[in-house]
Order: C-alpha cells, then sequence, then structure tokens
C-alpha cells in the first residue's frame, strides 16, 4: 500500500514511497535525515517538532507524510541556508536557549510570527509560542531576543 | 509510524468521498488530523481507511448569505480568524477560535472536526448550541440538517451515520446582538477550557446562554434564559440567574479542576459574560478580543 509522494523540502523536491501511516517527523528525519524538528511528546503538545507547512507552523508529530504530497515543506535547515537569520543572531545574543531541543520549533514559530506581524506585542510574542515547551529557560530570554529584534 | 496499516484516498469531490467510505469497513475522515493522528497512534481507533478532506476545496468556505454564515468542514481555527466574514459578523467566533490550543493546532485543526470528535471540553459545541447551528452531512441518503442540540449525544458521540460526512455547519444570524466567549484555563495561552461559556444577547431583550465543559455535552441554559428574557438585569436577578446555573450544569472533577471550582467559577464568568454581551449590544465595551476571566 505504500505511496509515491512529492514534495518540496527546504526548496528542493523530494520523492520518495511513503506508507500511509508513516508519521511526517519521522519520515523526516529518519527517512530523510533532517534533524531539527524533534519528538518532544508526540501528541501534539509541545511543538519541539514544528515545521513549516504551505507557509504556517503545524505539528509534524500530527501530519502523515502522505498528506504532503504535492506541498511545500520547510524545517530550520530551509531558514538558514545562508547562515544564521537575524532572529537567531538575536536568540544568541540573549542567551535565550540552554540545551536547545525546543529552540528549532521555537524559531519557527517567531519566525511565522514576525511574517504576519513585524512589530508584535509581548502578549501577541508570548501567545505565538504558546504551543512550544521550554524546559529551561523560563521563557523571559527568548520572548526579549525577539522583542530586541522588532526594535 | 502507526502500528495499524491503512489506505488513504484524498478525493477531489464529495461524491467520490461517499463512495469511498461506502466502500470501507472502518473509515475515519481526516481534515486536520489533530486529533485523529494522535488517535491513531495511541491505537485508540483502527481504520482501514483514512479519508482526507483536504482535496475538495469546496470545504474550504467560509460564506454569508441571506443572513446565514456558512463553516465549511476544512476550515481550520486560523482561518475563522482572520476571515474578515467572521471579523465583520460574529466577531465571536474569532475570539473563541483564538482560544482553541496553540497556534500550531489552528493552523490544521478545524471547527468540524472538534464537533465530530466532541470531547466534552471541546470550544466549539456551547458557541453553536447558542446559535442554534444546523450541523450539516451528506450520506447515501443525501442531506441532513442537524440541530446542534440533537447533534451531541454523549461525550464523544454525535448523531453522525454510518457513511455520512459533515459537510460544515450554518448558522443564521439572529440580528444585531451582542457577544461574549468566556473560557476558564489554567493558565494564559495553549489549555483546555475548564469551563466554557457563551451569551447572546439579542436585540429583542432575549439571551442565548450555553455553557462547555461542565457535562457531557454542551448545555444550552433554557431555565437561565426564561428566567432573564425580556427584564431589566439588576443585580438580584443576576444572583438568581447564578443559583440556577446550580442546576443547569453537571461539572465534574478531574485533573484539571474540582467540580466546586467549576462550579464557582461558571457563575462568576457569567455574571461578567452577560454584562460584556449586553454592553457589546449596545455598543459599547469590552471590546471583542478581550479576556475577562
Ligand atoms: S512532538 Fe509534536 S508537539 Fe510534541
Ligand atoms: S532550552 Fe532546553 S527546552 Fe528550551
Amino acid at each position: 500500500m505504500n505511496k509515491e509522494i512529492n514534495f518540496v523540502l527546504n526548496g528542493e523536491k523530494v520523492n520518495l514511497e511513503v506508507a500511509p501511516g508513516e508519521i511526517l517527523l519521522e519520515v523526516l528525519r529518519e527517512k530523510l535525515g533532517v534533524k531539527s524538528p524533534k519528538c518532544g511528546c508526540n501528541k501534539g503538545d509541545c511543538g519541539t517538532c514544528t515545521v513549516i507547512l504551505n507557509g504556517k507552523t503545524v505539528r509534524s508529530c500530527l501530519v502523515l507524510a502522505i498528506e504532503v504530497d504535492n506541498q511545500e515543506v520547510v524545517t530550520l535547515e530551509g531558514l538558514m541556508q545562508s547562515g544564521l537569520t537575524p532572529l537567531q543572531e538575536s536568540f544568541l545574543k540573549n542567551n535565550s536557549f540552554q540545551c536547545g531541543f525546543c529552540a528549532p520549533g521555537i524559531i519557527l514559530s517567531a519566525t511565522e510570527l514576525l511574517g504576519k506581524n513585524s512589530k508584535p506585542e509581548k502578549r501577541e510574542i508570548q501567545e505565538a509560542i504558546a504551543g512550544n515547551l521550554c524546559r529551561c529557560s523560563g521563557y523571559s530570554p527568548i520572548i526579549d531576543a525577539i522583542i530586541d529584534i522588532t526594535n | 509510524m502507526a502500528e495499524n496499516q491503512f489506505g488513504y484516498a484524498k478525493p477531489k469531490a464529495l461524491n467520490e468521498a461517499l463512495d469511498i467510505i461506502s466502500k470501507s469497513v472502518n473509515p475515519f475522515i481526516l481534515a486536520g488530523g489533530t486529533d485523529l493522528i494522535d488517535m491513531i497512534k495511541e491505537g485508540v481507533v483502527q481504520p482501514d481507511m483514512v479519508v482526507d478532506l483536504k482535496g475538495i476545496k469546496k470545504f474550504k468556505q467560509i460564506t454569508f448569505k441571506h443572513d446565514t454564515l456558512f463553516i465549511g468542514a476544512g476550515v481550520t481555527f486560523s482561518e475563522l480568524i482572520e476571515s474578515e466574514i467572521i471579523k465583520k459578523q460574529f466577531p465571536v467566533i474569532a475570539d473563541l477560535s483564538r482560544t482553541v490550543a496553540s497556534l500550531g493546532i489552528r493552523n490544521r485543526a478545524t471547527m468540524i472536526g472538534n464537533i465530530c470528535s466532541a470531547v466534552p471540553c471541546m470550544d466549539s459545541g456551547p458557541l453553536l448550541a447558542a446559535y442554534e447551528a444546523e450541523v450539516i452531512t451528506a450520506g447515501p441518503k443525501g442531506e441532513r440538517k442537524i440541530p446542534t442540540e440533537k447533534w451531541f449525544i454523549a461525550s464523544r458521540k454525535t448523531a453522525i451515520k454510518k457513511g455520512e460526512i459533515v459537510t460544515g455547519v450554518s448558522i443564521s444570524s439572529p440580528g444585531k446582538h451582542g457577544s461574549c466567549f468566556v473560557k476558564l484555563g489554567r493558565y494564559e495561552g495553549e489549555d483546555l477550557a475548564q469551563v466554557n461559556l457563551i451569551i447572546l444577547a439579542l436585540k429583542d431583550g432575549t439571551f442565548r446562554v450555553s455553557f462547555g465543559s461542565v457535562a457531557p455535552v454542551p448545555i444550552r441554559a433554557k431555565k437561565i434564559e426564561h428566567l432573564i428574557n425580556g427584564h431589566p438585569i439588576t443585580p438580584s436577578l443576576v444572583e438568581k440567574a447564578c443559583k440556577l446555573i446550580e442546576e443547569e450544569i453537571k461539572p465534574i472533577t478531574d485533573i484539571r479542576a474540582t467540580k466546586e471550582y467549576r462550579m464557582h467559577m461558571a457563575k462568576i464568568m457569567f455574571e461578567r459574560g452577560l454584562n460584556a454581551a449586553i454592553s457589546r449590544l449596545n455598543g459599547g465595551g469590552p471590546e471583542y478580543g478581550k479576556n475577562l476571566i
């Protein structure tokens, strides 16, 4: 019952065979070697598996790989093809992360927010990353870094 | 990888989708997948066929014609938040949508999926109950329009029949009205409701009040409506209405809150929501989007 799917991953065309039950997160990590999306909770609560699907962040642990046939997926690898983004620089400067497990997801969520709203209020930032759990930082340095870049 | 093997289809038209489900033993409909994929992974459901609705363009529609709002089965909560129609005609739907889970979930999850999963803490149920919405299904025997109060049968159980697909919901506008959605979570941002409530204040002096998360299915609080309809809202009337809440809802204690806390908060939320709905009807604040609790 495997099916061939074609999609654009970080700007490149990808073609592979998947079974309908395969989860996008696993396919990205195990079959395509894209390791920035991570498996935290595996059920949609933590946001570490965030990827951008057709311009919007989604939880790749809750997407079937077969669903992205003919769609466009961007992961953190795709965002930083020409080096660190200004947002990442700001995270670095603010020492925003400790273990970094949550970082790819938070960077993508913040990128989506800033794409829609270049001057978000603190509340809007909190809301945008509310679904990305961080167990180390206490969030303040993450929010500071996002505020920094909007100034 | 999900343990159980299933087929996958992404039909482009409703008829095709109905045909596929009629030929499957245990088909499941996939819209946003934020509930379904989790349930498949957990082994709670074992479909032999997953029918993805995202190929059916019509299901992406939000329309407002002849004073009736239609929300298609594929419309996500993010799309509801961004819709100009919703902003203008039913701002409370955008308010509610903003409180559903987190952004990454709202970008996928649909209102129709929410009422098909029908878990008691869903946000969409009380809203549709208060607006007296109709759930529209298509099936081998044609279309059915099911009033919200008949749609929810028990926790996770709806009036859908085998072979049917929900195509959307329709809400006929109650005319000029003020509305207010209040949701109590443990913290701001991503959380499930402990109590949620929607109040509509209509131009003719009547009200619609509906609670969620405090019983297996959404509660339309008809006794309260009966008490307050057509009356000036005085503190003593509100007090009487709050007493009635104890008869209308049946909260339980679970990991998120005790039943006593839920009952206590339901009263406070009712009072604030009622005042906000009335004030909005008269063109006043608090503006939509403001958190009241
Ligand atoms: S791993 Fe997907 S949300 Fe946690
Ligand atoms: S830095 Fe460790 S989880 Fe966020």
